[in-house]
């Protein structure tokens, strides 16, 4: 569904952020994009989405229909919740946003405004936008930052059920390592200076949870400054 | 609209009612004091020559005249300084092709660019409008330059991967973003315009508000002059009240508690 390879991006000033980046995803794949702040993962999403071609190497992408979520919300603020829902779908009746929003924990936000809602309220607005347009692949930045625990785990339940049941993929980028062990299938941590891809873990869906814990620990021991990153961004 | 809200309308409203008779008292005053109607005439004189100017249909006349004028000239002047304007906000190329034009454009004399107009276009409405239009648009174009600059890159990123129809971006992402500054480009650009026009009749048209100021100069009819103008002036205040500012309060509507 999504390849792409990053041999190398650039800043403005020449200096290299990303070196030899590949990632591939395929229907089923919920791939984590792990890193500190500033390590590239924002930027290798933008490159992802088609939003920054000025890079070398390729992408290829065969999605239909991509959602996304940004590291802001990117919601239209003269547009209530519904609104916003309904700006990027044609086809969205009335009680599919109603379910989309109850299913992220909005059941009462269709006619607010955005300014109505705190920013993890509209990370989860952007969340049900994303999945309002059915989409096969996923792209989502910090999905889960300003949530609490029993949000963000209800968040990860609606976007894997939406993975097993649409076969979508989904490429995400987070800081957390428990939540990344317990929601990925594959784990990709970007570090160093330029970034480039220092760990690749598979975790099958099936995995179990010895499997998980082992590779928490493993992630802990390599690259426990991931460990200290702020959980909200 | 609570009654402290309403109270404070009211003060509002009892104030430039103050304003406004204490104007015509230093008017009437001063007419007074110059006693000479044909130098400055009385508010009264003035109001019974505008009150016969407008029973003979002369001044409605006329009036039809400029305000046609105004309105192609503004709404042209609109259009075409908020389409260059856009551009150049958002492409930077564009922008530095264009910009030594607009500061061209912007420091040119009105006076040059109306009779530039009228020796190439010809002494026609044509030539009237497009003078007007060439130069109120440059100011349109800065203001939309800057709306454009401002919009909201994280919009433009989700309008992309959502995919929006061009036509829907627009509507929808864009136009909303750049409401306030085409609201203020167009209060700003009314005000201008309709004096603008005046100057381009006084040059050059047979009939119009600048045509009959023009005459009543030539008759050093004093009381025609403030006939004519202010009561060309107080439509535009009407229009700049009951319609452009009404329209500013909408575009920035959203910003307040819905």
């Amino acid at each position: 569904m999504l390849e792409a390879r990053i041999a190398a991006k650039r800043l403005p000033s020449g200096e290299t952020l990303l070196h030899d980046v590949a990632l591939a995803a395929a229907p089923g794949d919920i791939v984590a994009l792990l890193g500190a702040s500033g390590a590239g993962k924002t930027t290798t999403l933008r490159i992802l989405l088609g939003l920054d071609r000025s890079f070398d190497g390729d992408l290829r992408c065969r999605a239909a229909r991509i959602g996304a979520v940004f590291q802001e919300p990117a919601l239209l603020p003269w547009r209530t919740v519904g609104d916003n829902i309904r700006l990027v779908t044609h086809h969205a009746a009335p009680t599919d946003i109603a379910a989309l929003l109850r299913d992220v924990g909005l059941p009462e936000a269709e006619a607010l405004y955005p300014r109505q809602l705190s920013l993890g309220m509209r990370r989860r607005a952007a969340v049900a936008r994303a999945l309002a347009v059915d989409p096969d692949l996923l792209v989502l930045d910090e999905p889960f930052a300003s949530l609490d625990p029993r949000m963000a785990g209800l968040i990860a339940e609606r976007l894997a059920v939406h993975v097993r049941t649409r076969g979508a993929a989904i490429v995400v980028a987070m800081h957390d390592i428990d939540r990344a062990t317990a929601f990925a299938t594959r784990i990709l941590v970007l570090s160093g200076r330029p970034a480039t891809v220092a760990a690749r873990l598979e975790l099958p869906a099936d995995a179990s949870d010895a499997d998980r814990a082992a590779i928490r620990a493993r992630l802990l021991d390599s690259f426990g400054f991931l460990a200290d990153a702020p959980a909200a961004l | 609209m609570s009654q402290a809200e309403r109270r404070a309308t009211d003060r509002g409203a009892l104030f430039r009612l103050t304003g406004l008779i204490g104007f015509l008292a230093i008017w009437w005053l001063a007419a007074q004091a110059v006693a000479s109607p044909n130098l400055l005439p009385s508010p009264l004189r003035v109001a019974i020559y505008t009150w016969h100017a407008t029973e003979s249909g002369d001044l409605p006349r006329q009036m039809a005249f400029t305000l046609a004028r105004v309105l192609v000239a503004f709404v042209i002047a609109m259009a075409a300084g908020s389409a260059a304007g856009y551009a150049m906000g958002r492409s930077a190329r564009i922008d530095a092709i264009a910009d030594p034009w607009l500061v061209i454009a912007l420091n040119l004399p009105l006076l040059l660019v109306v009779i530039l107009a009228y020796i190439w276009i010809g002494l026609n409405d044509l030539a009237a409008v497009l003078a007007v239009v060439a130069a109120k648009a440059p100011s349109v174009v800065v203001t939309l330059r800057e709306g454009s600059r401002a919009l909201d890159p994280g919009l433009d990123d989700m309008a992309a991967v959502f995919r929006l129809p061009y036509t829907r971006r627009l509507r929808e992402v864009v136009l909303p973003q750049l409401a306030p500054y085409l609201a203020a480009a167009g209060r700003s650009g009314l005000s201008i315009t309709w004096k603008i026009v005046l100057v381009v009749e006084l040059l050059g048209r047979p009939n119009g508000i600048g045509f009959v100021l023009n005459s009543a100069f030539q008759n050093f009819d004093v009381t025609a002059i403030l006939a004519y103008g202010l009561a060309f002036a107080v439509i535009m205040l009407v229009v700049e009240a009951g319609v452009l500012q009404p329209l500013e309060r909408r575009a920035r509507a959203w910003r307040g508690d819905a």
